[in-house]
């Protein structure tokens, strides 16, 4: 299996930690002058999405995570496990409730994703930074109410809730920054 | 292409000045600047600094990882103190605070013990500093037992890696030794509570390096270190002129570096016979340049100071 030594370690890199494929979030090399030199890094579990700390002497090797970011294709949901196709390869992938998270809010069929692969296998969902969405449910829209400000809650076809200002209306089409789960504006059908 | 330098041109300039005035500093002080080869036959044999080796006319050669051994030997040539401003190597070590090749100020001066040193290196950075600064002063022991109420003397090997595992998130101390404690404790629990210009001085006899022993407690070195808000900035040793006790220590680090897997080095003989023929007493420190201009100017990282990173 491969392996990195600590003096390959760098944000992004994945590594496997007790078991788990790992990416590191920061390292930072610190040595006194005449002593003895450390890694510190931070790591993120990318099966149950923990931080954690670890302080490695420099110059130790750890093995690598078989890991993999790509671009897939989401298809749809058996309710069970959420299905994606590789667009190249027309492969399929199916990623289970704790692979997909609370990506699981935002997927709309056809949209591209980045699934992470752990041994061929999907591990985490990250949705595209913006998707368009319509609302199947919100309260009615008040008349001529478009410049001021105040929102309410709709619920999205893919079961998201977002806040959108008092004027839209149920069948409209809006666009949400996936990151912040904010509304962003309406989108002309 | 990214062609440009990683310093602004406003910090070069403030290099520039600083070495100025340090010229200026040692030259009204009597100090003699010198320059030795940062290309050599033998390096340092220190367990924990790597030198960078490079193959010269058929023989081996070490990118040097301080002046020190070339500047005893002008020392023990009768030069009388002496400062210069250099690059040095260290092989593996990169950082926001470290750079494999960086820029060292080292100086000796004869007479002095390493309390008259300190209170020199207060003097310079006061010269060179764009405000007010105040200098504390604590010793090794006293630094572990106020920030980690440990006392080092008395703790076991046990108690010092359980401290590791404590105070150190994610330290997995159960291959390291006393020393290595020591250092992971200092540098990753302790430094970063460490505030202003503190001298720590004192160190175990173990890290003595190139120090002399305590005439007064021979478990601890007349070593000091200078950090600035827990930044390591300057290494000063009462230096050890007895050139057997050099030899063995010289010794001790290979015999240590072939336990750990690690190349034995050669022995510089020629320093050895320096010392042999007698070098005044002195006192010397190291102090890292690139760092002190990152404090003078209030930078975080040693990529805002370097000229060029690849």
């Amino acid at each position: 299996m491969a392996s990195y030594s600590t003096n390959e370690f760098r944000s992004g890199l994945k590594i496997m930690m007790d078991g788990d494929p790992c990416a590191i979030i920061e390292n930072e090399f610190v040595k006194p002058g005449k002593g003895q030199a450390f890694n510190r890094v931070k790591i993120r579990n990318l099966k149950t999405g923990r931080v954690l700390d670890k302080t490695f002497k420099s110059g130790e090797s750890v093995d690598a995570a078989d890991v993999i970011d790509t671009e897939m294709q989401y298809l749809y949901t058996d309710g069970e496990f959420w299905h994606f196709m590789d667009p190249q390869t027309y492969e399929q992938a199916a990623a289970d409730a704790n692979a997909v998270g609370d990506a699981s809010q935002w997927l709309k069929a056809q949209d591209t994703c980045e699934v992470t692969l752990y041994n061929g296998s999907p591990i985490g969902v990250t949705p595209p930074n913006f998707v368009e969405l319509e609302i199947t449910d919100t309260d009615p829209g008040l008349k001529g109410d478009t410049a001021q400000g105040g929102t309410k809650p709709a619920t999205l076809e893919t079961g998201a809730v977002v806040k959108v200002p008092l004027f839209l209306e149920i069948g409209e089409l809006v666009k949400v920054d996936t990151r912040s789960g904010e509304y962003m504006s309406r989108v002309k059908k | 292409m990214n062609w440009q330098p990683c310093a602004s041109l406003e910090v070069i300039r403030q290099r520039a000045r600083i070495y100025k005035q340090i010229r200026a500093f040692f030259d009204t002080r009597g100090c003699l600047e010198v320059d030795t080869p940062l290309m050599m036959p033998t390096t340092n044999t220190d367990l924990n600094i790597g030198s960078i080796p490079v193959a010269q006319g058929g023989r081996n050669m070490y990118l040097q990882t301080s002046p020190e051994y070339a500047m005893k030997r002008l020392l023990a040539a009768g030069s009388g103190s002496i400062f210069q401003i250099c690059h040095a190597f260290r092989e593996g070590e990169a950082g926001r605070l470290h750079n494999p090749e960086f820029n060292l100020l080292e100086w000796y001066r004869v007479g002095y013990d390493y309390r008259q040193l300190m209170n020199e290196i207060e003097l310079l950075i006061t010269t060179l500093s764009l405000s007010q600064c105040s200098f504390s002063r604590i010793s090794y022991r006293e630094l572990f037992r106020g920030a980690l109420e440990l006392d080092i003397e008395q703790a076991t090997l046990a108690e010092l890696r359980r401290c590791c595992e404590q105070r150190v998130a994610g330290a997995d101390a159960a291959d390291l030794d006393t020393d290595q404690c020591l250092d992971l404790l200092l540098a990753a629990a302790i430094a970063p509570t460490m505030q202003g210009y503190q001298f720590v001085y004192d160190y175990p006899i173990s890290q003595a390096a190139l120090a002399r022993a305590s005439g007064v407690d021979a478990s601890v070195a007349e070593r000091f270190e200078l950090f600035h808000d827990g930044i390591e900035l300057a290494n000063g040793f009462s230096e050890l002129t007895d050139a057997a006790e050099q030899r063995a220590r010289f010794e001790r680090d290979n015999l240590a570096r072939r336990e750990r897997g690690l190349p034995e080095l050669e022995i510089d003989e020629h320093l050895l016979a320096a010392l042999e023929s007698g070098m005044e007493d002195c006192a010397g420190v190291a102090l890292g340049l690139d760092r002190l201009l990152m404090i003078l100017l209030d930078l975080d990282s040693i990529d805002q100071v370097l000229t060029f990173r690849d």
